[in-house]
């Protein structure tokens, strides 16, 4: 499992082109809401906590559907499936790879579109933690989204359509964390709920993707 | 020892193959020899656990191999159509990830890619190689550890008559060794005493 991951991380340290054009896509959908809305503040902060929800999870689902693609494609996976890892194991490291190598860029560009967007900067640490449990929550929805699609035609279509609408709860807790910190409430309950959800998630998901690159 | 048990495929209503018994012991070597889409590919796939057959069993020394993929895979060395290589990466990288996943330190990197004649280029990335290059450090996999199964799936494609000449002594190397090879071709390989079946 560790010689696995070391292995997603290469990949993506070689191909660095991977995350930073999620990073860029994340920058500039958030770049667009000034245009759109205006650029008074106030508006524009009240409006900040879900539109960074929003932006972050959608740049964090682009490098998704080549997460198993890729690998399908050149032969790869069916050595991964028979190198002694479990499918399981296999789908686990998979999310645990797409967290560290898109979602962690995605953290460090949380100040950037969060100034674009005037969020408060007093919440600006309550926002990184709650858009890395966000992602967290979205990198294991996404790889269970990911194998279901692998091998169906338009997966790249199927892919958001299935992860989105499972992942609204994340967004909801999420934004709704850095609005509290932001009119100074406690995010406690939010953030909370936000782990659970993770934690709810990060045993069972494996388990499920695992099924379907079984069967893929 | 290897015994295949009355296996069956399917491709959707249709039967690819039906009721497919044999078996290979240690030192055989069988060519899976049939036209397109008669289910060569598919009969490797069921032999290495990637596809289950409908009917059928596939038995390893009387076990059935199902029972414990994790043990199956260690036993067999795959070569697919793909040659599963990362471009960015360098070939003994791609070589040495693989060493680790399987977990077989018998044989090093080194001496794998010497066997294909690919030493000079161990630090080049996959994507500087030409095609018959990169089937050949796919080669270069099977010569990492002890596997005594190789499932082939037409490793010649690409290669010019000296890199077929090479693998033709890999391959009787590992025969010599009591190893045991299936491999699905069309095209001729150097590989004497096998036996063949026709799907």
């Amino acid at each position: 499992m560790i010689a696995l991951l070391e292995r997603e991380l290469r990949l993506a340290l070689r191909t660095p082109g991977d995350s930073l054009g999620a990073v860029l896509f994340f920058i500039l959908v958030a770049a667009l809401f000034p245009f759109g809305v205006g650029p008074e503040p106030a508006a524009l902060a009240r409006l900040a906590p879900g539109a960074l929800v929003a932006a972050m999870l959608l740049a964090a689902l682009l490098p998704l559907d080549r997460m198993f693609g890729a690998e399908a494609e050149d032969g790869s996976l069916d050595l991964l499936l028979l190198s002694g890892v479990s499918p399981a194991g296999l789908a686990m490291v998979k999310a645990a790879g797409h967290w560290l190598t898109t979602a962690v860029p995605l953290l460090v560009a949380v100040p950037i579109a969060a100034a674009m967007l005037n969020l408060p900067i007093e919440a600006w640490g309550v926002a990184m933690l709650a858009l890395g449990l966000a992602t967290l929550v979205l990198s294991l929805l996404g790889t269970l989204g990911a194998a279901l699609t692998l091998g169906a035609r338009r997966g790249g279509v199927l892919l958001p359509l299935l992860v989105l609408p499972l992942a609204i709860p994340a967004v909801i807790f999420a934004a709704g964390a850095i609005e509290a910190q932001a009119s100074g409430v406690s995010p406690r309950a939010f953030l909370l709920f936000l782990a659970a959800q993770a934690a709810l998630l990060a045993p069972l998901m494996p388990l499920a993707a695992g099924a379907a690159l079984r069967d893929a | 020892m290897l015994a295949v048990d009355a296996i069956a495929c399917w491709r959707g209503e249709r039967a690819v193959f039906a009721g497919l018994s044999f078996g290979l012991t240690a030192g055989e070597a069988l060519v899976l020899a049939g036209r397109n889409g008669a289910g060569k590919s598919s009969l490797l796939r069921i032999l290495a656990g990637l596809l289950a057959p409908a009917e059928g069993r596939v038995l390893w020394d009387g076990e059935d191999t199902a029972e414990d993929r994790p043990a199956h895979a260690r036993r067999l060395r795959w070569l697919g159509h793909a040659d599963a290589l990362k471009p960015s990466l360098t070939v003994a990288e791609n070589l040495a990830i693989f060493a680790r996943l399987s977990s077989d330190s018998s044989t090093t990197v080194g001496a794998a890619l010497a066997a294909v004649g690919l030493g000079p280029l161990a630090n080049l990335p996959v994507r500087a190689l030409s095609a018959g290059q990169r089937r050949r450090a796919s080669l270069a996999r099977l010569a990492l550890g002890q596997a005594p199964l190789w499932l082939l799936d037409e490793p010649t494609v690409g290669l010019d008559a000296i890199s077929v000449e090479q693998l033709g002594t890999l391959l009787a190397a590992h025969r010599a060794g009591g190893g045991m090879v299936i491999v699905a071709t069309h095209l001729p390989l150097p590989l004497p005493g096998a036996r063949k079946l026709m799907l």
